[in-house]
């Protein structure tokens, strides 16, 4: 049900029992390497809080701004800079939406499918995109322009039905409108 | 627009007075021109924090994030700083995602350093350490101009160490959000702000006693927070005045309709203005000839109201009375083009989605109700399904599951199954032919 599901553009490595009964171990998975830049940007928002581990939703999205996703590797080095089990960082990150543990398309559709969008017309809407892109609601596009996800109301109700792409909020979206408007995302 | 109409426009709408659409959030400057901050210099230079509290309890302002709690009722439940030294938070609560509500997001959006105001005289009168705005991630425009004005704030004094000189400092930070529902609920708000999933705590204790890091702490809607400064600078028989006699609630409200009307859009108008006015004076009516088949009061989790409880006052008790609750005081209009079975299964997906897991009944019983309404919807009902949903609507009651997250989600269907049993039922009869076979 999670929204954070996104389906992975590569296959993560799987581990079956049997290998782990062999006695093998598990694939080595090479360290994060963190950019100054990401680690001073966490750092900054250690200060905000009188816990660090209140930083570990904003660490989360400082490595996502720079990824479009959480690589794995990432939640370790989080949970070590901040001093708290990569357990921890992990559960946060899967525990909200808007932090992705997948890889996701260069642009990213969140489409409000809440009661008042529902109401003017959510399910046309939807529709003109998955037809458009080619996609259902958890997919990216092959050439990984776009990924679709639902989200919960947006708060611009009245002007149903809406959606983010990216950081952009679009209103009163029609079926009509949606190939000029996605144009604009490359 | 005049200096005069603009000070009479601030006190019959105290909460639009500053926003004029399409025009850029005022600056310090200018929001100090428009009287902006004069209550943080009355608070702080004339008034005890304990002043304060009584102004807005005697106010009577209630809580407009649902719940409708007394907001200084709230802040006198924080113990004294002899009883409990040391750190004690304010949070505002602007995780606004309850479907239909889009109130906030217009006052963080066009008038930031009103909140900003709001947070430094409720800060001042709990003797906050530190303040918070629990701002959801998909407030972009939000976050840009509160930090904005928080910036201008720090600049000018109001807000760090020592403010205006009273020997009381606070800081105040944006916080944004990474999505989840439940992070409205206020001691899950509290969870996700300490970093953690966003599961609701058990209450007592409640924030104000153990909050943020263990420490006193309250939570306050936005709307809630923009009446204060207000308060403070007129009076609380003024801020009861507002109400125009509708209510005995005292204020303005921002009431809003979203669905198939006319006009959807948001309004300042006193507390305990009717539903119909709101629908068919300030949003036209319905559209294309569309007929109003039922109503939410104010958001996902509050009871269907049918088109004969129009003439309500939009206020806590009244619509309680009816049998719902006024939750935020934003409408959604239901047309008569719609399905009942259809509108409930949009509302439960939701919910279902939207559990945080934490306890069994929420998060077993939601997909369940919403799997059950998907079966019903495309004519695949049996007998004893409405029974189930029934029984679901007492399993879930408050007090069952760990929060209000699944009663809230019951409210929908339970005043669904109430005035539309008929379309229920009508799922089920399409497949009482294959049962028999």
């Amino acid at each position: 049900m999670s929204t954070a599901n996104v389906t992975p553009s590569s296959s993560p490595t799987v581990m079956k029992l049997a290998d782990l009964v062999a006695g093998q171990s598990l694939p080595a998975t090479p360290p994060y390497v963190m950019s100054d830049e990401e680690r001073h940007e966490i750092e900054h928002c250690l200060h905000h809080y009188d816990d660090n581990r209140a930083a570990s939703i904003d660490a989360l999205k400082i490595v996502q701004k720079k990824h479009g996703w959480v690589p794995d590797a990432a939640i370790a080095k989080i949970g070590e800079l901040i001093g708290i089990p990569a357990a921890d960082v992990e559960g946060v990150a899967t525990f909200y939406n808007l932090i992705f543990r997948r890889p996701v398309g260069r642009n990213v559709i969140k489409i409000c499918d809440s009661i008042s969008c529902y109401l003017t017309g959510y399910d046309e809407v939807r529709e003109a995109i998955s037809a458009h892109l080619r996609i259902n609601l958890g997919q990216t596009t092959a050439d990984n322009r776009f990924t679709l996800l639902p989200i919960c109301c947006l708060g611009a109700c009245d002007k149903g039905p809406v959606a983010m792409i990216n950081d952009d909020t679009v209103v009163n979206l029609s079926p009509e409108t949606i190939p000029a408007l996605l144009e604009q995302y490359k | 627009m005049t200096a005069t109409s603009q000070s009479n426009l601030a006190e019959t709408k105290p909460l639009t007075a500053n926003i004029v659409a399409g025009r850029a959030p005022l600056n310090l400057k200018e929001y100090s021109a428009a009287g902006g901050y004069r209550a943080v210099r009355k608070a702080l230079k004339e008034m005890a924090p304990g002043d304060v509290t009584k102004a807005v309890k005697d106010a009577n302002l209630r809580g407009r994030g649902g719940a409708g709690f007394p907001t200084g009722v709230k802040w006198g439940l924080v113990p004294s700083l002899e009883k409990s030294p040391g750190s004690r938070y304010l949070v505002c609560n602007a995780d606004e995602m309850e479907p239909g509500t889009f109130k906030d997001r217009l006052l963080m959006e066009s008038d930031p350093h009103s909140l900003v105001e709001a947070m430094i005289v409720a800060g001042y009168a709990i003797q906050a350490t530190r303040a918070y705005i629990f701002l959801r991630g998909e407030y972009i425009e939000a976050a840009k101009n509160l930090n904005a004005a928080i910036a201008e704030a720090n600049a000018a004094g109001f807000l760090g160490k020592d403010i205006l000189g009273s020997g009381w400092s606070m800081d105040l930070h944006v916080h944004t959000g990474a999505g989840r529902y439940i992070c409205g609920e206020e001691t899950a708000l509290i969870n996700s702000l300490e970093g953690r999933r966003a599961n609701p705590r058990a209450k007592p204790p409640f924030p104000a006693i153990a909050g943020l890091w263990g420490k006193p702490t309250v939570v306050n809607n936005v709307e809630s927070l923009c009446n204060v400064q207000h308060i403070v600078n007129n009076g609380s028989a003024w801020f009861l005045g507002l109400n125009q006699g509708k209510s005995k609630d005292g204020g303005t409200k921002l009431y809003g309709v979203s669905g198939r009307a006319r006009k959807t859009g948001l309004w300042e108008l006193p507390i305990g203005t009717t539903a119909r006015e709101i629908l068919e004076v300030h949003a036209g009516g319905m559209k294309d000839g569309l007929k109003l088949k039922a109503w939410l009061p104010g958001g996902a989790s509050t009871d269907f109201l049918m088109p004969e409880h129009l003439d309500l006052a939009m206020d806590f008790d009244t619509i309680a009375k009816a049998g719902s609750r006024m939750g935020t005081g934003l409408l959604t209009v239901v047309d008569d083009r719609q399905n009942m079975v259809s509108v409930v299964r949009n509302l439960e997906d939701f919910f279902a989605r939207e559990s945080c897991g934490w306890c069994t009944p929420c998060r077993d019983g939601l997909p369940w109700t919403y799997k059950t309404l998907v079966a019903m919807e495309r004519g695949e009902g049996r007998p004893g399904d409405i029974e189930m949903l029934e029984k679901m609507t007492r399993f879930l009651a408050p007090g069952r599951p760990f929060c209000a997250h699944a009663p809230g989600a019951m409210e929908p269907l339970q005043s669904a199954l109430k005035f539309f049993r008929g379309e229920f039922e009508a799922t089920i009869r399409k497949q009482s032919p294959q049962v028999a076979a």
